[in-house]
């Protein structure tokens, strides 16, 4: 069923008894071409692009809970494409590109929206490395402008900007950042993907990953059975480690806990995204007026969807230094999401040593960004069996090849990136 | 939660004093082995879901290097032992 005005105005018109489900709940067949195990934002638009741009139509996603209630349903929302490095530039530009013209292909309200991205530079030094960082984004044709504090203070009012440790020097805007709806994105690509015949199975555990004599996949256990491919495709980032186990690798990856807050909701006040660059914390404010923030992963490792109180208690610090205001405000939930940190913070999507297996992991916490482009790439991946251009540095072999992509320079100590 | 932890010098302590340096399991190889070895200490890891060990340094108490094992999913303290008595074959 297309979306449309004029279908709102027909099933008003019924008493809006003739919505279908956006999706069908299908038992696995025996078999399919390509088997997608995790049903994240990733995995979906994986299994998406996989039918609709490279036309293979026989495709399971297996996801071991309900769509939308991993991390593509726990994070902060924020879009944007405003990185240093080469490895990484053309691949963040290619999916916010993919993000402007997402609801248009996908025929769904994701709620996309570019209402600029501003980070925030607190000393001499910082804007000078956020002016290179905008010269490294215009190279590369994505926008950038940097703003003096005079503009900052006609934008956002509300800032703390005579802060006796962390003044407000400059900021890099990139307007075409933004937000978008993330449990709209999980649901616009599950209905999109079932549009072109992929089968979303829901509540399917995969056990075991069952491979022949000569080490090539065959097929994964699942808790409803076996189920055959001809290609296996992880994307179940925060338990990468543990689902690449099942076929005997390690990854360069540690698992750990990022949290996020909501406020109460409040009349529109924030209406860009902004990023601390005192400390660590970003904040936005969502269409019901919450304002959504969040700041530093726990520094341990964690595969718990909850985290601990002394970053609730630094975040909500690094917030009032920045917005005063913030004060008045009371927190009304906290979550967490389980992530796999990599060893130079940036992502993989690559083959592996096993032919018929491919990677999607390492997404630090920048994953809800790449939604597209993750998928796009990875499906162009296992479609051709080579990588797509603009994720070609984005390789699991790059550690040891001395290729790591660092976009902070922070060496492989995965709870810092 | 491994919010408190109980360094074995300086007793009931709150996590925001030590410093996590993370997976205490992998071994440094010598400096002459392969490159091979040296990529998997410096990059590899198991991640397990479950019982790990770690490195924590209590920066703002005894500074002393400690191996904490604990659980990442219940986030339950087992141990914390003394890096270094560790490495003289003290259990955890
Ligand atoms: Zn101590």
């Amino acid at each position: 069923m297309r979306y449309s005005a004029l279908s709102i105005l027909r099933q008003a018109l019924s008493g809006n008894r003739g919505w279908k489900p956006a999706w069908r709940e299908p038992e696995p067949k025996p078999h399919y071409d390509v088997v997608i195990v995790g049903g994240g934002g990733h995995g979906l638009s994986t299994a998406y692009y996989l039918a609709k741009e490279f036309g293979i139509k026989n495709i399971a996603v297996l996801e071991k809970g309900y769509i939308g209630s991993g991390n593509v349903g726990r994070n902060t929302t924020i879009v944007r494409s405003n990185y240093l490095l080469e490895g990484n530039i053309p691949f963040y530009e290619f999916s916010l590109k993919l993000w402007e013209g997402l609801e248009a292909d996908l025929n769904y309200n994701a709620m996309v929206s570019q209402r600029g991205v501003m980070m925030l530079a607190h000393s001499d030094g910082q804007r000078d490395a956020f002016a290179r960082r905008g010269n490294a984004m215009r190279m590369h044709g994505v926008d950038a402008e940097l703003l003096d504090r005079e503009d900052l203070q006609k934008m956002m009012p509300y800032l703390n900007y005579d802060h006796a440790r962390f003044p407000i020097k400059a900021g890099l805007l990139q307007k075409r950042g933004g937000t978008a709806r993330h449990d709209a994105v999980a649901w616009g690509y599950a209905r999109g993907a079932d549009s072109h015949g992929v089968d979303i199975i829901q509540h399917c555990e995969v056990t075991a990953i069952r491979r022949d004599e000569k080490g090539r996949v065959t097929g994964v256990e699942t808790s409803k059975g076996f189920i055959g491919c001809n290609k296996l495709a992880l994307a179940t980032a925060g338990h990468s480690s543990e689902t690449a186990r099942m076929a005997d690798l390690r990854l360069p990856i540690e698992t750990h806990v990022l949290q996020a807050f909501v406020s109460e909701g409040i009349k529109p006040v924030i209406d860009n995204v902004i990023v601390y660059g005192g400390g660590h914390f970003y904040i936005s404010q969502s269409d019901k007026g919450g304002l959504v923030f969040g700041a530093d992963i726990d520094y341990y490792s964690s595969y718990a969807q909850r985290g601990n109180l002394a970053i609730v208690e630094s975040t909500m610090e690094e917030g009032v230094s920045l917005i005063p205001g913030l004060s008045r405000l009371r927190v009304l939930r906290s979550w967490g999401g389980v992530m796999d940190m990599s060893m130079d913070g940036s992502p993989i999507i690559d083959r592996t040593p096993i032919e018929n297996l491919y990677l999607n992991a390492g997404w630090c916490y920048g994953g809800f960004k790449a939604t597209p482009a993750s998928g796009f790439c990875f499906a162009h991946l296992i479609a051709k069996n080579e990588p797509h251009h603009v994720a070609r540095a984005l390789r699991l072999d790059r550690f040891e090849r001395g290729y790591a992509v660092d976009e902070a320079g922070k060496g492989p100590q995965p709870n810092i990136h | 939660m491994a919010s408190l932890i109980t360094c074995p010098h300086c007793g009931r302590r709150p996590k925001e004093e030590f410093s996590i340096r993370g997976d205490a399991v992998p071994e440094r190889p010598t400096p002459v082995a392969s490159e091979e070895a040296w990529h998997a200490y410096v990059y590899l890891r198991e991640n397990p879901r479950g019982t790990i060990r770690e490195y924590w340094h209590h920066a703002a108490g005894c500074r002393r290097w400690l191996v904490v094992e604990r659980d990442n999913v219940t986030h339950e303290v087992y141990a914390v032992t003394d890096a270094r008595d560790l490495a003289k074959g003290g259990a955890a």
